[in-house]
């Protein structure tokens, strides 16, 4: 059965509602209709709910208090999405909103006990009870789980959820103005006017500020300001909000809602920033103020003149200022009956409301009871000053105007203040001083012109009125009230940061926009000092709540792709994602494609290999410096392996690098490695040596790059190579050479052997990688050639006990700890790393990178096994595969020196807890140790 | 996050930089002492003040640049 509107208004003459837009939506299981333009709270408040959430922690009801975005009253879950704020949010046809954490039901709650309770339930009764003993804390942690708060969300979500999308975004406006009432609109629209670019940050959805819920006068001033706005080429962003300000004037600021894109992130480098935005309604503290039907005059003339909605039929006010006179006539415009108005100026109060589900009444200072179901106060305001407290402002209470104001002469040039956080006014004051804020704004960005005169807004005087004489609710998103703060200053919490944290008062999802001036007060009353000398509650970002999602972005990881990849991914290749590169693992069969290598001819895919082109006649230089071994001697034609370590001795990458002219090298580096080694040789060439002539050009992904290996790769290049000899003598083991394949001109031609196989390493223009592929494989088909995987070169590489750096070394390991005792050269003048080394060698007590045999071949001991020797852990496996030529388990291992000798035996401790023996062997290679077949 | 002024691409948001630390000076690897050496590899004075620093404009024009930062304030001028 669908509700009726029974609460709806006529036409008010500044409702956002459009009433030719009328659709349904459910609530709690049951359908409801709204009107486009109408939030989740209002369009359930028109069909009479009152009652839209339970609170935290004694379940009590709870309905509309501010009827805004921070209204911690009704807080829903929408779909699959939690927490959604439901004062803010607009309905949607066929949205399924529902209430958050009530158990059975919204109406019957059974934790609502927990009220009954409440004298046991005080500030610290988790700490204080759960404590002992400590071994049932996991008990105590399940059940309390259930009575914590928050909506739920999906592991599975629904198509449409897991589809919904998160952005960010740069911008760099000159001028960046948070919030957009009547000062926010008139700053923005005047340094536009002055030539800034402006971008205008509102969290409502749409301009004006409280000039939208305010009389003809306000209304007309908001048309002007608007068509101002509009007219000076503003950028405006509604329903998002500044959330922080950072170093440098880095505003974050989240957007919301728009059509494809749930939030986005905007990060916004101002050059001045505006501060404008407004003040916020506080509540008031008395017995019975979170009954619903107690609400914030603001939230009454949002509800009536926004969206037509008629908060009661029976009204009391409680009326302090000018805002809660004007509601008084909105309220009798709208056809409630105001029963009775305390006006605070006059000593009117309340003490305490009576009902439960809703308002039945207020008693009256004097003890007068009256019937009502509405309660509206207007008791004063908060400044939300967090902005300008992150740029190092300390605000200031002024016990006149009952709220803190910034020190305006303190701040940052690059940030400004305007509207109601600064002081008081007409519309017009407050428009005026806010344009003059926004012209000096536009000049500080940077725009011509003389320093802009802003006026001194003046100070409205306003009664202090924080408490009335009964307790009452605090902090109403994690139900802290007045008499729970005494307790805390009473067991000696009295400072204001020291009382939060143990009542958690301002640490709920209204985060002290409400709250923090009502619990500085309470605490300054129960301390007996002035509420200026209290100190308050820090105020951090985000100023509001924002998604993981929008803070991640939008998922962009960059993906390398080999040239060769459509082949790969047309022929079955297992994808390895190495770094940003995603690689042909192996085709189905590592084990045969490794054999292939050894008995006929493989071709691989090294596209990733990170390659440098270095030209200069210092690059001799440069390679001294930055290999361990010795290079002044490189000859044209001539390829030579080099090995790098760190400034700590330790082994940072690994490569070839071959000399293709006079003064032109090509180096090649580790795949992972790629840039970080252009990075380190940028670094010792721009910072140490910047004398030295060297041009370094990153050409990793010019080139394609296709490893030909096995007994029969020369013949099969010698199908498609032309301008190279490839006899042995004439293109020998550790030469480089370049020339032309399968028809494509400017390729190099590398002779050396990873896979410790006769082999040439192919760098092609990356473009005819494809082709030069498809040619070697075209060629070779009475050879066997096959393609070959990243998992079969991993077995080669092994058998042949080559290193690979990151694998079989780690962030520790040091030059002569990587088997490199024949390449390091310490005789060399200065190398990096050399003075470490040469301290390492002097020790000689550092591990050692051995090959190790398990005594039972057929244990392939897991990567990372602990190595134990007489009962003392002295190493570990750093690679062990199966191997498929010797048909027999092989690794490399680190061990400590003591256990290095060839021969020893040592026991390798698997993951399960079995031992198993094992033996040092003679050589790190297990296959042709003396290098022959890569010499063929 | 900071801007940094590079020379060659103008103000930047730091994150299109590496940062390299405090300066730190490379001993003369002939004569140096374990103590000088082992001071430059890992001992630095991490000032709350002016510091002297590296950055690399990894994402711009890939040059090292020394600037000298407040630690507190986040200005930055040149060295």
């Amino acid at each position: 059965m669908t509700r009726q509107q029974v609460r709806r208004l006529d036409s008010q003459p500044g409702e956002v509602i459009d009433r030719e837009c009328a659709f349904e939506f459910s609530w709690n299981g049951s359908t409801y209709p709204a009107y486009a333009g109408d939030t989740i709270a209002s369009a359930l408040s028109a069909c009479g709910e009152r009652v839209f959430s339970r609170s935290f922690k004694y379940h009590r009801p709870r309905g509309l208090l501010t009827a805004s975005h921070t209204d911690p009253g009704c807080i829903v879950q929408v779909g699959d999405e939690p927490n959604v704020r439901g004062a803010h949010r607009l309905v949607e046809p066929g949205m399924d909103v529902r209430p958050q954490d009530t158990w059975p039901s919204l109406a019957f709650d059974v934790k609502a006990a927990n009220e009954l309770v409440s004298r046991f339930l005080p500030a610290g009764f988790y700490y204080k009870t759960f404590i002992r003993p400590r071994r049932l804390w996991p008990t105590y942690e399940r059940v309390l789980r259930r009575f914590s708060h928050g909506g739920v969300i999906s592991p599975d979500p629904p198509a449409q959820e897991r589809l919904r999308s998160y952005d960010t975004r740069h911008a760099h406006p000159d001028v960046l103005v948070a919030g957009g009432g009547p000062a926010g609109m008139a700053s923005a629209a005047a340094a536009a006017r002055a030539g800034a670019a402006v971008m205008l940050v509102e969290e409502e959805h749409a301009l004006g500020g409280h000039l939208r819920w305010g009389d003809k006068a306000d209304l007309a001033t908001l048309r002007e300001l608007r068509d101002l706005v509009a007219a000076s080429g503003v950028e405006v962003l509604t329903n998002s909000v500044v959330l922080g300000r950072y170093d440098h004037n880095l505003a974050a600021v989240v957007q919301r809602g728009m059509p494809r894109v749930h939030e986005r992130l905007v990060k916004a480098r101002a050059k001045t920033l505006v501060v404008a935005p407004g003040l916020i309604e506080r509540p008031y503290v008395f017995a019975g103020n979170d009954v619903p039907g107690v609400m914030l005059s603001s939230a009454a003339r949002r509800l009536i003149n926004l969206h037509a909605v008629k908060p009661g039929d029976r009204a009391v006010v409680l009326t302090a200022n000018a805002q809660g006179d004007a509601t008084i006539a909105d309220l009798e415009r709208a056809g409630i009956e105001v029963a009775h108005v305390a006006d605070a100026r006059r000593g009117g109060d309340v003490v305490r409301v009576f009902g439960r589900g809703c308002v039945r009444g207020v008693e009256l200072v004097d003890g007068r009871r009256i019937a009502c179901d509405l309660l509206v106060t207007a008791v004063g305001w908060t400044a939300p000053l967090t902005l300008l407290t992150m740029a190092g402002d300390v605000p200031a209470y002024d016990s006149r105007a009952a709220r803190y104001f910034p020190d305006v002469s303190s701040l940052p040039s690059d940030v400004l203040a305007a509207g109601g956080v600064v002081g008081d006014g007409s519309v017009d004051e407050l428009v005026a001083h806010a344009d003059a804020v926004g012209r000096e704004a536009a000049r500080r960005a940077g725009r011509a012109g003389e320093p802009v005169d802003v006026p001194d807004l003046r100070l409205e005087p306003h009664p202090e009125l924080f408490r009335a004489r009964t307790h009452g609710i605090v902090d109403f998103s994690e139900d802290v009230s007045s008499k729970e703060l005494l307790t805390a200053v009473e067991e000696g919490y009295s400072s204001a940061e020291l009382a939060k944290r143990y009542t958690t008062a301002t640490m709920g999802p209204t985060q002290g926009k409400l709250e923090s001036v009502n619990v500085v007060a309470i605490i300054a009353e129960a301390t007996g000092r002035p509420i200026s000398q209290t100190g308050t509650t820090t105020w951090r970002p985000p100023y509001a709540p924002v998604t993981l999602g929008a803070l991640a972005g939008r998922h962009r990881d960059p993906v390398r792709y080999s040239p060769m990849h459509p082949w790969h991914e047309g022929h079955g290749a297992a994808r390895l994602v190495a770094g940003a590169w995603i690689r042909p693992d192996h085709y189905g069969d590592p084990a045969g494609e490794a054999l292939a290598v050894r008995e006929r001819v493989g071709i691989i895919d090294v596209s990733p290999i990170g390659k440098l082109d270095l030209r200069g006649p210092d690059v001799p230089n440069l390679l001294n410096l930055l290999y361990v071994n010795r290079w002044s001697k490189l000859a044209v034609g001539r390829v030579r392996y080099g090995v790098m370590c760190a400034e700590d001795g330790v082994v940072m990458d690994d490569g070839v690098t071959g000399r293709l002219g006079a003064e032109q090298y090509l180096m090649s580096t580790t795949s992972s490695g790629a840039a970080s080694v252009w990075e380190w040789v940028e670094s010792w060439l721009q910072t140490e040596h910047p004398q030295w002539r060297v041009h370094v050009t990153p050409v990793t992904t010019s080139y394609a790059g296709i490893n030909v290996a096995g007994p029969h790769s020369r013949e099969l290049l010698g199908r498609v190579v032309a301008e190279v000899d490839l006899a042995p003598e004439a293109f020998p083991y550790m030469h480089v050479r370049a020339g032309s394949v399968a028809g494509v001109a400017g390729c190099v031609l590398w002779r050396i052997g990873f896979t410790g196989e006769l082999s040439y390493e192919l760098q092609v223009p990356a473009s005819y990688g494809l082709h030069v592929w498809q040619a070697l494989l075209d060629a070779g088909g009475d050879l066997g050639v096959r393609a070959v995987g990243i998992e079969a070169q991993r077995i080669l590489r092994l058998e042949k006990g080559h290193l690979i750096v990151g694998q079989d070394t780690d962030g520790l390991t040091q030059g002569f700890s990587a088997g490199l005792d024949g390449l390091i050269r310490l005789d060399k003048d200065d190398f990096v790393g050399r003075t470490e080394l040469v301290w390492q060698a002097e020790a000689g007590t550092s591990p050692r990178l051995v090959g190790l045999q398990p005594d039972d071949p057929a244990v392939v001991p897991e990567e990372g096994s602990q190595l134990v020797a007489g009962g003392r852990l002295c190493g570990r496996v750093t690679s062990s595969r199966w191997s498929p030529t010797l048909r027999r388990s092989i690794c490399l291992a680190q061990v400590a020196v003591g256990q290095a000798e060839p021969g020893t035996a040592i026991t390798v401790r698997l993951p399960d807890g079995r031992l198993l023996p094992a033996t040092v062997t003679e050589h790190l290679a297990a296959v042709d140790p003396e290098g022959a077949r890569l010499r063929a | 996050m900071i801007l940094l002024p590079c020379p060659w691409c103008g103000s930047r948001d730091a994150g299109e930089f590496s940062y390299g630390g405090e300066l730190t000076p490379r001993p003369d690897p002939r004569t140096a002492t374990r103590e000088q050496w082992r001071d430059y590899l890992y001992l630095r004075d991490n000032v709350a003040g002016w510091t002297t620093e590296r950055w690399y404009h990894r994402m711009g024009c890939r040059r090292y640049l020394t600037v000298r930062r407040n630690t507190v304030t986040n200005e930055v001028t040149a060295p």
